[in-house]
Protein backbone atom coordinates (compact mmCIF):
# COMPACT_ATOMS: atom_id res chain seq x y z
CA UNK A 1 0.00 0.00 0.00
CA UNK A 2 1.22 3.60 -0.63
CA UNK A 3 0.86 5.96 1.86
CA UNK A 4 -1.34 8.73 2.02
CA UNK A 5 -0.05 12.36 0.36
CA UNK A 6 1.50 15.06 2.30
CA UNK A 7 -1.55 17.02 3.58
CA UNK A 8 0.60 20.12 3.59
CA UNK A 9 -1.74 23.23 2.30
CA UNK A 10 1.01 24.30 0.13
CA UNK A 11 1.37 21.50 -2.02
CA UNK A 12 -2.87 20.88 -2.04
CA UNK A 13 -2.96 23.33 -5.25
CA UNK A 14 -1.22 20.82 -7.69
CA UNK A 15 -2.99 19.04 -9.82
CA UNK A 16 -1.03 16.17 -8.38
CA UNK A 17 0.02 16.67 -4.98
CA UNK A 18 0.53 13.27 -4.22
CA UNK A 19 3.56 13.24 -6.47
CA UNK A 20 6.04 15.98 -4.18
CA UNK A 21 6.33 15.74 -0.49
CA UNK A 22 7.86 18.82 1.69
CA UNK A 23 11.35 18.20 3.94
CA UNK A 24 8.78 18.42 6.92
CA UNK A 25 6.47 15.81 5.74
CA UNK A 26 9.51 13.33 5.20
CA UNK A 27 11.45 14.32 8.75
CA UNK A 28 8.25 13.11 10.25
CA UNK A 29 8.04 9.84 8.25
CA UNK A 30 11.60 9.22 9.29
CA UNK A 31 11.27 10.20 13.13
CA UNK A 32 8.11 7.68 13.00
CA UNK A 33 9.79 5.06 10.89
CA UNK A 34 7.31 4.70 8.40
CA UNK A 35 7.39 1.43 6.72
CA UNK A 36 7.05 1.32 2.94
CA UNK A 37 8.99 4.12 2.10
CA UNK A 38 12.13 4.03 0.64
CA UNK A 39 14.44 7.77 0.30
CA UNK A 40 16.65 7.67 -2.83
CA UNK A 41 19.58 10.42 -3.96
CA UNK A 42 19.89 11.05 -7.50
CA UNK A 43 22.69 13.77 -7.62
CA UNK A 44 24.64 15.24 -10.71
CA UNK A 45 27.59 14.75 -8.85
CA UNK A 46 28.39 10.98 -7.86
CA UNK A 47 29.85 11.75 -5.03
CA UNK A 48 27.57 13.75 -3.22
CA UNK A 49 25.63 11.18 -1.46
CA UNK A 50 28.96 9.79 -0.10
CA UNK A 51 29.66 12.90 1.49
CA UNK A 52 26.65 12.87 3.36
CA UNK A 53 22.68 12.05 2.68
CA UNK A 54 19.52 11.81 4.68
CA UNK A 55 19.82 8.78 7.02
CA UNK A 56 18.51 5.74 5.61
CA UNK A 57 18.50 6.92 1.70
CA UNK A 58 19.95 4.90 -1.25
CA UNK A 59 22.13 6.51 -4.13
CA UNK A 60 20.81 6.19 -7.11
CA UNK A 61 23.56 6.96 -9.93
CA UNK A 62 21.44 8.20 -13.36
CA UNK A 63 24.16 7.15 -15.19
CA UNK A 64 25.66 3.82 -13.88
CA UNK A 65 22.33 2.45 -12.56
CA UNK A 66 19.65 3.78 -14.97
CA UNK A 67 21.30 4.00 -18.50
CA UNK A 68 22.09 0.96 -20.36
CA UNK A 69 26.33 0.71 -20.49
CA UNK A 70 26.10 -0.42 -24.53
CA UNK A 71 23.22 2.00 -26.41
CA UNK A 72 21.75 4.84 -25.67
CA UNK A 73 18.34 3.94 -23.87
CA UNK A 74 17.65 3.20 -20.67
CA UNK A 75 18.05 -0.24 -18.51
CA UNK A 76 15.94 -3.10 -19.36
CA UNK A 77 13.21 -4.25 -17.36
CA UNK A 78 15.54 -6.84 -15.67
CA UNK A 79 18.27 -4.29 -14.38
CA UNK A 80 15.61 -1.97 -13.70
CA UNK A 81 14.22 -4.81 -10.97
CA UNK A 82 17.84 -5.27 -9.72
CA UNK A 83 18.58 -1.58 -8.58
CA UNK A 84 15.07 -1.44 -7.12
CA UNK A 85 15.32 -4.65 -5.30
CA UNK A 86 18.85 -3.96 -4.30
CA UNK A 87 17.43 -0.97 -2.21
CA UNK A 88 14.73 -2.85 -0.72
CA UNK A 89 11.85 -1.32 -3.25
CA UNK A 90 8.98 -3.35 -3.67
CA UNK A 91 6.20 -2.61 -6.73
CA UNK A 92 4.19 -0.98 -3.33
CA UNK A 93 6.93 1.13 -2.11
CA UNK A 94 6.32 4.60 -1.53
CA UNK A 95 9.99 6.35 -2.96
CA UNK A 96 10.72 9.74 -2.70
CA UNK A 97 13.63 10.75 -4.41
CA UNK A 98 16.19 14.27 -3.81
CA UNK A 99 18.96 15.96 -5.24
CA UNK A 100 21.14 18.23 -6.00
CA UNK A 101 20.84 21.13 -8.57
CA UNK A 102 17.22 21.46 -7.75
CA UNK A 103 16.29 18.09 -8.60
CA UNK A 104 17.40 17.82 -11.94
CA UNK A 105 18.75 14.09 -11.61
CA UNK A 106 15.86 13.54 -9.16
CA UNK A 107 13.38 14.63 -11.68
CA UNK A 108 15.09 12.37 -14.24
CA UNK A 109 15.41 9.44 -12.11
CA UNK A 110 11.64 10.24 -11.53
CA UNK A 111 10.39 10.20 -14.82
CA UNK A 112 12.71 6.54 -15.74
CA UNK A 113 10.22 5.31 -12.37
CA UNK A 114 7.69 6.99 -14.50
CA UNK A 115 8.48 5.01 -17.92
CA UNK A 116 8.52 1.43 -15.71
CA UNK A 117 5.04 2.06 -14.56
CA UNK A 118 5.83 2.10 -10.71
CA UNK A 119 3.05 3.35 -8.73
CA UNK A 120 4.19 5.83 -6.30
CA UNK A 121 7.18 7.64 -7.09
CA UNK A 122 7.81 11.74 -5.58
CA UNK A 123 10.03 14.38 -5.29
CA UNK A 124 11.27 16.45 -2.41
CA UNK A 125 10.39 19.60 -2.89
CA UNK A 126 13.48 21.71 -2.61
CA UNK A 127 15.51 18.96 -2.77
CA UNK A 128 18.95 18.20 -1.15
CA UNK A 129 19.64 21.81 -0.20
CA UNK A 130 16.76 22.37 0.82
CA UNK A 131 17.07 19.85 3.84
CA UNK A 132 20.28 20.81 4.32
CA UNK A 133 19.62 24.63 4.74
CA UNK A 134 17.11 23.87 7.10
CA UNK A 135 20.09 21.50 9.30
CA UNK A 136 18.20 18.40 9.35
CA UNK A 137 19.89 14.98 9.56
CA UNK A 138 22.47 13.94 7.33
CA UNK A 139 25.19 11.16 7.68
CA UNK A 140 27.84 9.04 6.30
CA UNK A 141 26.38 5.95 7.11
CA UNK A 142 25.34 3.62 4.21
CA UNK A 143 22.26 1.31 4.99
CA UNK A 144 21.70 -2.00 3.90
CA UNK A 145 18.43 -3.15 2.76
CA UNK A 146 16.44 -6.72 2.75
CA UNK A 147 16.65 -7.46 -1.41
CA UNK A 148 12.92 -6.93 -1.94
CA UNK A 149 10.94 -9.24 -4.67
CA UNK A 150 10.35 -6.51 -7.80
CA UNK A 151 9.02 -7.74 -10.64
CA UNK A 152 10.68 -7.49 -14.42
CA UNK A 153 8.28 -4.94 -15.76
CA UNK A 154 8.55 -4.48 -19.47
CA UNK A 155 9.38 -0.26 -19.97
CA UNK A 156 6.05 1.51 -21.43
CA UNK A 157 8.07 4.43 -23.54
CA UNK A 158 4.94 5.43 -25.27
CA UNK A 159 3.01 7.90 -23.03
CA UNK A 160 5.80 9.96 -21.53
CA UNK A 161 9.28 9.39 -23.75
CA UNK A 162 9.38 10.73 -27.38
CA UNK A 163 11.96 9.67 -29.92
CA UNK A 164 13.55 11.96 -33.00
CA UNK A 165 10.97 10.51 -35.52
CA UNK A 166 8.39 11.49 -32.66
CA UNK A 167 9.57 14.89 -32.68
CA UNK A 168 9.49 15.18 -36.69
CA UNK A 169 6.17 14.12 -36.45
CA UNK A 170 4.97 16.87 -33.71
CA UNK A 171 6.25 19.77 -35.54
CA UNK A 172 3.99 22.32 -35.91
CA UNK A 173 2.44 21.69 -32.59
CA UNK A 174 3.42 22.28 -28.86
CA UNK A 175 7.30 22.08 -27.22
CA UNK A 176 8.96 23.60 -24.65
CA UNK A 177 13.08 24.28 -24.77
CA UNK A 178 14.33 24.21 -21.42
CA UNK A 179 18.06 25.64 -22.06
CA UNK A 180 19.43 28.40 -21.26
CA UNK A 181 18.80 32.02 -23.89
CA UNK A 182 22.37 30.95 -25.57
CA UNK A 183 21.72 27.59 -26.08
CA UNK A 184 18.31 28.04 -27.51
CA UNK A 185 19.20 30.97 -29.91
CA UNK A 186 22.41 29.06 -31.15
CA UNK A 187 24.72 31.03 -29.94
CA UNK A 188 26.18 28.09 -27.57
CA UNK A 189 26.67 24.74 -27.81
CA UNK A 190 26.13 23.92 -24.44
CA UNK A 191 25.69 24.78 -21.14
CA UNK A 192 26.74 27.96 -19.48
CA UNK A 193 29.85 26.52 -17.70
CA UNK A 194 29.64 23.11 -18.44
CA UNK A 195 31.81 20.46 -20.74
CA UNK A 196 30.51 20.81 -24.81
CA UNK A 197 29.00 17.64 -25.15
CA UNK A 198 29.49 17.26 -28.79
CA UNK A 199 26.54 18.87 -30.43
CA UNK A 200 27.51 20.25 -34.32
CA UNK A 201 24.82 22.59 -34.61
CA UNK A 202 23.74 25.09 -32.35
CA UNK A 203 20.16 26.19 -31.93
CA UNK A 204 16.43 24.84 -31.23
CA UNK A 205 14.01 23.08 -32.90
CA UNK A 206 11.77 24.90 -35.15
CA UNK A 207 8.47 26.27 -33.08
CA UNK A 208 10.04 25.66 -29.60
CA UNK A 209 9.31 27.80 -27.18
CA UNK A 210 12.18 29.19 -24.65
CA UNK A 211 11.47 28.61 -21.26
CA UNK A 212 14.53 27.61 -19.38
CA UNK A 213 13.62 25.15 -16.55
CA UNK A 214 14.80 27.25 -13.73
CA UNK A 215 11.94 29.31 -14.01
CA UNK A 216 9.80 26.92 -12.40
CA UNK A 217 11.44 26.86 -9.07
CA UNK A 218 11.91 30.08 -6.76
CA UNK A 219 15.80 30.92 -5.44
CA UNK A 220 15.28 27.91 -2.63
CA UNK A 221 14.93 25.70 -5.42
CA UNK A 222 11.19 24.73 -4.55
CA UNK A 223 8.66 24.85 -7.24
CA UNK A 224 6.59 28.02 -7.54
CA UNK A 225 3.08 28.27 -6.98
CA UNK A 226 0.33 26.81 -9.01
CA UNK A 227 -0.62 30.50 -9.79
CA UNK A 228 2.80 30.72 -10.83
CA UNK A 229 3.23 27.91 -13.05
CA UNK A 230 -0.07 28.64 -14.57
CA UNK A 231 1.35 32.42 -15.55
CA UNK A 232 4.66 31.36 -17.14
CA UNK A 233 3.06 28.68 -18.84
CA UNK A 234 0.00 29.21 -19.46
CA UNK A 235 -0.62 32.80 -19.63
CA UNK A 236 2.79 33.94 -20.37
CA UNK A 237 3.44 30.93 -23.06
CA UNK A 238 0.03 30.05 -24.28
CA UNK A 239 0.11 26.52 -23.79
CA UNK A 240 -3.27 24.78 -22.56
CA UNK A 241 -3.83 21.59 -20.56
CA UNK A 242 -4.85 19.55 -23.34
CA UNK A 243 -1.95 20.40 -25.30
CA UNK A 244 0.63 17.73 -26.75
CA UNK A 245 3.30 18.92 -25.59
CA UNK A 246 7.34 17.76 -26.20
CA UNK A 247 9.87 19.07 -23.86
CA UNK A 248 13.21 19.01 -24.54
CA UNK A 249 17.04 20.11 -22.97
CA UNK A 250 20.67 18.88 -24.26
CA UNK A 251 20.47 15.24 -22.80
CA UNK A 252 16.72 14.90 -21.56
CA UNK A 253 18.01 15.77 -17.35
CA UNK A 254 16.53 19.33 -17.09
CA UNK A 255 13.75 18.70 -19.51
CA UNK A 256 12.47 15.72 -17.02
CA UNK A 257 12.53 18.75 -14.28
CA UNK A 258 9.98 21.36 -16.83
CA UNK A 259 7.92 17.34 -17.94
CA UNK A 260 7.39 17.02 -13.47
CA UNK A 261 6.04 20.72 -13.69
CA UNK A 262 3.30 20.38 -16.61
CA UNK A 263 2.38 16.88 -15.44
CA UNK A 264 2.36 16.79 -12.29
CA UNK A 265 2.11 20.53 -10.97
CA UNK A 266 -0.04 21.82 -13.83
CA UNK A 267 -1.75 18.21 -14.71
CA UNK A 268 -1.20 18.46 -18.53
CA UNK A 269 -1.93 14.43 -19.12
CA UNK A 270 -0.05 14.32 -22.53
CA UNK A 271 3.89 15.52 -21.80
CA UNK A 272 6.58 13.28 -23.27
CA UNK A 273 10.08 14.18 -22.49
CA UNK A 274 12.34 14.15 -25.62
CA UNK A 275 15.61 12.65 -23.66
CA UNK A 276 17.77 12.44 -27.22
CA UNK A 277 17.38 16.33 -26.74
CA UNK A 278 20.17 18.91 -28.67
CA UNK A 279 22.52 16.38 -28.15
CA UNK A 280 20.72 14.57 -30.35
CA UNK A 281 18.94 17.21 -33.02
CA UNK A 282 21.92 19.38 -33.68
CA UNK A 283 24.07 16.02 -34.68
CA UNK A 284 21.31 14.56 -36.85
CA UNK A 285 21.35 14.86 -40.73
CA UNK A 286 19.13 17.01 -42.37
CA UNK A 287 16.59 17.76 -39.26
CA UNK A 288 15.17 21.32 -39.07
CA UNK A 289 16.84 23.91 -36.90
CA UNK A 290 16.10 27.51 -36.11
CA UNK A 291 18.08 30.36 -34.58
CA UNK A 292 17.73 33.35 -33.33
CA UNK A 293 15.75 34.91 -30.20
CA UNK A 294 12.46 33.41 -29.03
CA UNK A 295 9.96 35.29 -30.79
CA UNK A 296 7.58 37.62 -29.10
CA UNK B 1 54.21 3.20 -16.02
CA UNK B 2 57.75 3.39 -15.20
CA UNK B 3 57.64 7.39 -16.76
CA UNK B 4 54.86 8.51 -14.11
CA UNK B 5 56.03 10.32 -11.22
CA UNK B 6 56.39 8.29 -8.62
CA UNK B 7 53.08 9.73 -6.17
CA UNK B 8 50.91 9.55 -9.44
CA UNK B 9 52.41 6.49 -10.12
CA UNK B 10 51.38 4.54 -6.77
CA UNK B 11 47.80 6.69 -6.94
CA UNK B 12 47.00 4.30 -10.16
CA UNK B 13 48.02 1.18 -7.85
CA UNK B 14 46.13 2.36 -4.96
CA UNK B 15 42.90 3.15 -7.78
CA UNK B 16 43.88 -0.09 -9.59
CA UNK B 17 43.73 -2.50 -6.40
CA UNK B 18 40.58 -2.53 -5.32
CA UNK B 19 37.29 -2.22 -6.62
CA UNK B 20 34.73 0.26 -8.16
CA UNK B 21 33.02 1.45 -5.08
CA UNK B 22 36.69 1.86 -2.98
CA UNK B 23 37.58 3.57 -5.52
CA UNK B 24 34.94 6.05 -4.98
CA UNK B 25 35.96 5.95 -1.41
CA UNK B 26 39.59 6.56 -2.61
CA UNK B 27 37.79 9.68 -4.64
CA UNK B 28 36.15 10.97 -1.83
CA UNK B 29 39.37 10.99 0.89
CA UNK B 30 40.98 13.05 -1.88
CA UNK B 31 38.62 15.25 -1.94
CA UNK B 32 38.30 16.00 1.50
CA UNK B 33 42.12 15.90 1.64
CA UNK B 34 42.44 18.60 -1.46
CA UNK B 35 44.65 21.98 0.51
CA UNK B 36 42.68 25.17 0.39
CA UNK B 37 44.22 27.83 -1.82
CA UNK B 38 46.87 30.23 -0.20
CA UNK B 39 45.72 33.84 0.88
CA UNK B 40 47.81 35.08 -2.65
CA UNK B 41 45.24 33.06 -4.63
CA UNK B 42 41.98 32.81 -2.18
CA UNK B 43 42.41 36.95 -1.88
CA UNK B 44 42.48 37.26 -6.09
CA UNK B 45 40.66 34.89 -7.78
CA UNK B 46 41.29 36.69 -10.89
CA UNK B 47 44.80 34.66 -11.32
CA UNK B 48 42.87 31.33 -11.37
CA UNK B 49 41.90 29.66 -14.76
CA UNK B 50 38.92 28.11 -15.17
CA UNK B 51 38.58 25.06 -16.64
CA UNK B 52 35.50 24.90 -18.19
CA UNK B 53 35.15 21.56 -18.99
CA UNK B 54 34.44 20.50 -15.77
CA UNK B 55 30.73 20.15 -14.58
CA UNK B 56 31.20 22.10 -11.49
CA UNK B 57 33.73 25.66 -11.18
CA UNK B 58 37.06 24.44 -10.88
CA UNK B 59 39.73 26.65 -11.15
CA UNK B 60 43.40 26.38 -10.78
CA UNK B 61 46.87 28.34 -10.79
CA UNK B 62 50.29 26.33 -11.52
CA UNK B 63 53.30 27.93 -10.54
CA UNK B 64 57.16 26.82 -11.80
CA UNK B 65 59.88 27.85 -9.28
CA UNK B 66 63.47 26.78 -10.07
CA UNK B 67 62.01 23.67 -12.38
CA UNK B 68 59.49 22.57 -9.45
CA UNK B 69 55.55 22.46 -10.53
CA UNK B 70 53.10 23.78 -7.56
CA UNK B 71 49.36 23.33 -8.22
CA UNK B 72 46.51 25.31 -6.82
CA UNK B 73 42.91 24.47 -6.75
CA UNK B 74 39.89 25.85 -5.81
CA UNK B 75 36.21 24.12 -6.32
CA UNK B 76 33.08 24.05 -4.19
CA UNK B 77 32.48 21.60 -1.59
CA UNK B 78 28.98 21.08 -3.40
CA UNK B 79 31.27 19.42 -5.99
CA UNK B 80 33.52 16.61 -4.48
CA UNK B 81 33.85 14.31 -7.80
CA UNK B 82 35.80 17.30 -9.46
CA UNK B 83 37.36 18.15 -5.96
CA UNK B 84 38.54 14.45 -5.93
CA UNK B 85 40.19 15.04 -9.72
CA UNK B 86 42.14 17.79 -8.64
CA UNK B 87 42.83 15.76 -5.41
CA UNK B 88 44.45 13.45 -7.62
CA UNK B 89 46.25 15.59 -9.48
CA UNK B 90 47.81 17.50 -6.65
CA UNK B 91 48.68 14.68 -4.72
CA UNK B 92 50.23 12.91 -7.97
CA UNK B 93 51.78 15.99 -9.50
CA UNK B 94 52.38 18.62 -7.25
CA UNK B 95 56.00 19.30 -6.41
CA UNK B 96 57.33 17.23 -9.28
CA UNK B 97 59.97 18.56 -11.77
CA UNK B 98 58.36 20.64 -14.73
CA UNK B 99 60.04 18.07 -17.21
CA UNK B 100 58.40 15.13 -15.09
CA UNK B 101 55.04 16.81 -15.36
CA UNK B 102 55.28 17.49 -18.97
CA UNK B 103 55.98 13.99 -19.54
CA UNK B 104 52.71 12.86 -18.17
CA UNK B 105 50.77 10.83 -21.22
CA UNK B 106 47.33 12.89 -21.86
CA UNK B 107 45.33 10.01 -21.10
CA UNK B 108 46.65 9.23 -17.89
CA UNK B 109 43.01 10.10 -16.35
CA UNK B 110 41.93 6.98 -17.62
CA UNK B 111 44.02 4.96 -16.04
CA UNK B 112 42.47 5.15 -12.13
CA UNK B 113 39.72 2.18 -13.43
CA UNK B 114 37.21 5.80 -12.85
CA UNK B 115 35.04 6.13 -15.94
CA UNK B 116 34.06 2.35 -14.48
CA UNK B 117 33.04 3.76 -11.35
CA UNK B 118 31.74 7.34 -12.59
CA UNK B 119 31.34 6.86 -15.95
CA UNK B 120 33.15 7.99 -19.02
CA UNK B 121 31.80 11.22 -19.69
CA UNK B 122 33.02 12.32 -16.19
CA UNK B 123 36.11 11.74 -17.07
CA UNK B 124 36.48 14.84 -19.12
CA UNK B 125 37.11 17.43 -16.37
CA UNK B 126 40.26 15.34 -15.47
CA UNK B 127 41.75 15.40 -19.07
CA UNK B 128 40.92 19.05 -19.10
CA UNK B 129 42.70 20.04 -15.88
CA UNK B 130 45.67 18.07 -16.78
CA UNK B 131 45.98 19.14 -20.30
CA UNK B 132 45.57 23.28 -18.73
CA UNK B 133 48.27 21.96 -16.29
CA UNK B 134 50.63 21.17 -18.77
CA UNK B 135 49.83 23.84 -21.24
CA UNK B 136 51.05 26.05 -17.95
CA UNK B 137 53.91 24.57 -17.17
CA UNK B 138 54.76 25.40 -21.20
CA UNK B 139 54.40 28.30 -21.37
CA UNK B 140 56.35 28.94 -17.73
CA UNK B 141 59.23 27.26 -18.89
CA UNK B 142 59.29 29.01 -21.84
CA UNK B 143 59.50 25.57 -23.48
Amino acid sequence: MSLPADPSPQLAEFAHPERLVTTEWLAEQLDSGTKDLVVLESDEDVLLYDTGHIPGSFKLDWHTDLNDPVTRDFVDGGIFAKVMSERGIGRDTTVVIYGDKSNWWAAYALWVMTLFGHPDVRLLDGGRAAWQAEQRPMTQDVPTAEPSDYPVIERSDGPVRAFRADVLAHLGRPMVDVRSPGEFSGELLHMPDYPQEGAIRGGHIPGAKSVPWARAVREDGRFRSRAELEQLYQEEQGLATDDDVIVYCRIGERSSHTWFVLSHLLGFPQVRNYDGSWTEWGNSVRVPVELGEPHE
Amino acid sequence: MSDLPAPLAELIDDFTSVGPKDRLQLLLELNEELPALPARYADQPGLLEQVHECQSPLFLAVEVTDGVVRLFFDAPREAPTTRGFAGILHTGLDGQSAEDVLGVPDDTPFKFGLAEAVSPLRMRGMVAMLSRIKRQVQEQTGG
